[in-house]
């Protein structure tokens, strides 16, 4: 859905984004994570047309985000940081007049901003202004007012931000809710709300890609223990079994499963230690068909970490 | 052009939810029909003559107050991060709140037609005149609107953007003044001249529409709406 390569954007000297490329598939939900001014809000605006980009290309649903600015902007729906709505309207005018700037006739617009507020809970909010809302109300009129044209693509710029933990759990479960249909970009730099919310995850910092995987990859190397990738083809509750018993084990997980019948198992060791010679042995002793045993020594949460305490 | 129209709504009805709407009104049509009166009744003629005299006056500081919000409010709060990745081109953005900002202009003028029928109940005025008077105001208030609103993309903040609109249409109205003319080269002289707003707008208040004086503010108008439009794409 969308396609990414060698994205750059500079602000006078400062590079705000240095070559980016990556993909997003139809109905993933992906997630930008990154430091403050790591280049994720830039990257959205140039995906989004509000800012075009010094070289490189991207291609939203198809169109040349260049060459067909107004045709990527119909089919996407974007929620800018921290919400910016007028102020000064009422809820239901201000999505009124979104629908009637996106084309929508006066059956589909009222149809929509009907679905709308019951879809992002808004019936308490009717007729009331903007202004006079609370920041939770306010972000849910935002994620409202993307979905107003029922986009294809949606992208979101820390929806989070500033929400108390109950509203925080409210939009995430509505962004998961919207995303099963929709291929979603959302950034934050809150790691479990990558995991709450995201199907895949790209780590971006000073405006470059530094990784990106599943949030079960991301979270079995944040613990800043060392992760075995086992992936057997046998019974799920033996092999739990006996990869727990080897000894500096600490804990196992079913992370997937893989094709015909494989499933992928990460395992956790004490201090480091490599299990995968007790893995291979005990799939030896138990006839367990292997198609992949790696161990990932790379912490993610060491770069992360890296990457959000240098200040500049 | 169709997401003119909603902007163009947007924009025109903003006036109208906050009190400012209200108190521009109030002030402008007292301020304007007094100072209009207190002259009125000592000259003693039925002439709307020195009311639209007064009009590149009032509104030097009244249309920058219109314009000032449009777009430096957007920048400010944001919103305009919103509008410009909705399918909307820069031009029809422009031109929403440029209609928006004449519209409103327009009402303002359409209320103080409470004067002219002051003015013909105790008199007889000549019509033609106070009809030139009115398309010279409409047309001198586009021109400054077209400055302003162009003035208020350039700042966030609406202070500056209004004291910039000041001194910009300030500095466009006397171009074409005596004392400007007189320390210019013989041949600037008519290029200034032209370029003053002043005489376009007494010729047009005298009744006398002359076509050179609407294609100067239609001109003037389209060339700050184009920089406008140029000032927004360089956002990117």
């Amino acid at each position: 859905m969308i396609s990414v390569s060698n994205l750059s954007k500079a602000f006078g000297r400062t590079v705000a984004v240095n070559g980016i490329s990556f993909e997003v598939n139809r109905g993933e939900v992906l997630g930008f994570l990154g430091p403050n001014a790591a280049g994720k809000t830039t990257t959205m605006r140039m995906l989004t047309c509000y800012l075009t980009p010094d070289s490189g290309s991207a291609t939203v649903a198809g169109f040349d985000i260049m060459e067909d600015s107004l045709e990527v902007r119909k089919r996407v729906g974007y929620l800018p940081e921290s919400a910016p709505l007028y102020m000064d309207m009422d809820v239901v005018a201000y999505l009124k007049f979104v629908a009637d700037v996106r084309g929508l006739t006066r059956e589909e617009s009222s149809q929509s901003i009907g679905r709308m507020i019951e879809t992002c809970g808004l019936e308490s909010v009717v007729g009331r202004n903007i202004g006079e809302l609370s920041k939770g109300f306010k972000q849910r009129v935002g994620v409202a007012q993307t979905l107003i044209h029922n986009p294809e693509i949606l992208v979101l710029d820390e929806p989070t931000t500033g929400l108390d933990p109950s509203q925080i759990i409210e939009i995430r479960e509505l962004i998961k809710e919207i995303g099963k249909e929709r291929t979603v970009i959302l950034s934050t730099h809150i790691l479990p709300e990558v995991e709450a919310t995201c199907s895949r995850v790209l780590i971006i910092n000073e405006g470059e890609l530094t990784a990106s995987g599943t949030p079960e990859e991301l979270h079995a190397v944040a613990g800043g223990e060392d992760s075995v990738y086992v992936s057997v083809k046998a019974g799920d509750a033996p092999v739990q079994e006996a990869l727990g018993r080897i000894a500096s084990v600490t804990s196992v997980a079913r992370v997937g499963e893989g094709d015909e019948g494989y499933v992928r198992y990460v395992l956790k060791s004490k201090n480091g230690v490599d299990v995968g010679e007790q893995v291979y042995r005990a799939a030896v002793e138990n006839g367990w068909t292997i198609n992949e045993l790696h161990r990932q020594t790379l912490s993610l949460e060491d770069i992360f970490l890296k990457l959000t305490t240098k200040e500049k | 052009m169709k997401s003119t129209v909603p902007i163009f709504k947007r924009e025109f009805a903003s006036y109208f939810n906050s009190p400012i709407a209200f108190i521009y009104l109030t002030v402008f049509l007292a301020l304007s029909s007094w100072l209009f009166l207190k002259g009125f009744f000592l000259i003693s003629e039925a002439s709307m003559r020195a009311y639209f005299g007064m009009i590149p006056w009032i509104f030097l500081f009244f249309v920058p107050a219109i314009t000032m919000r449009l777009w430096a409010e957007e920048k400010k709060v944001g919103t305009m991060e919103l509008l410009m990745t909705l399918p909307v081109t820069d031009t029809e953005a422009v031109l929403g709140k440029f209609l928006a900002s004449f519209a409103f202009l327009i009402v303002s003028l359409a209320l103080s037609f409470v004067l002219p029928v002051v003015v013909a109940a105790l008199g007889d005025p000549d019509s033609g005149q106070i009809a030139g008077g009115y398309l010279g105001s409409v047309l001198l208030g586009g021109a400054y609107l077209a400055i302003g609103l162009f003035i208020s993309s350039l700042t966030e903040n609406q202070i500056v953007a209004f004291i910039v609109s000041i001194v910009a249409i300030f500095g466009l109205f006397i171009l074409g003044e005596d004392f400007v003319l007189f320390g210019l080269p013989d041949r600037l002289v008519p290029v200034f001249s032209f370029l003053g707003h002043g005489g376009h707008f007494d010729s047009v208040s005298r009744g006398v529409i002359d076509s050179r004086d609407i294609l100067y503010y239609v001109s003037v108008i389209g060339f700050f709406l184009y920089l406008n439009v140029k000032t927004i794409g360089a956002r990117k």
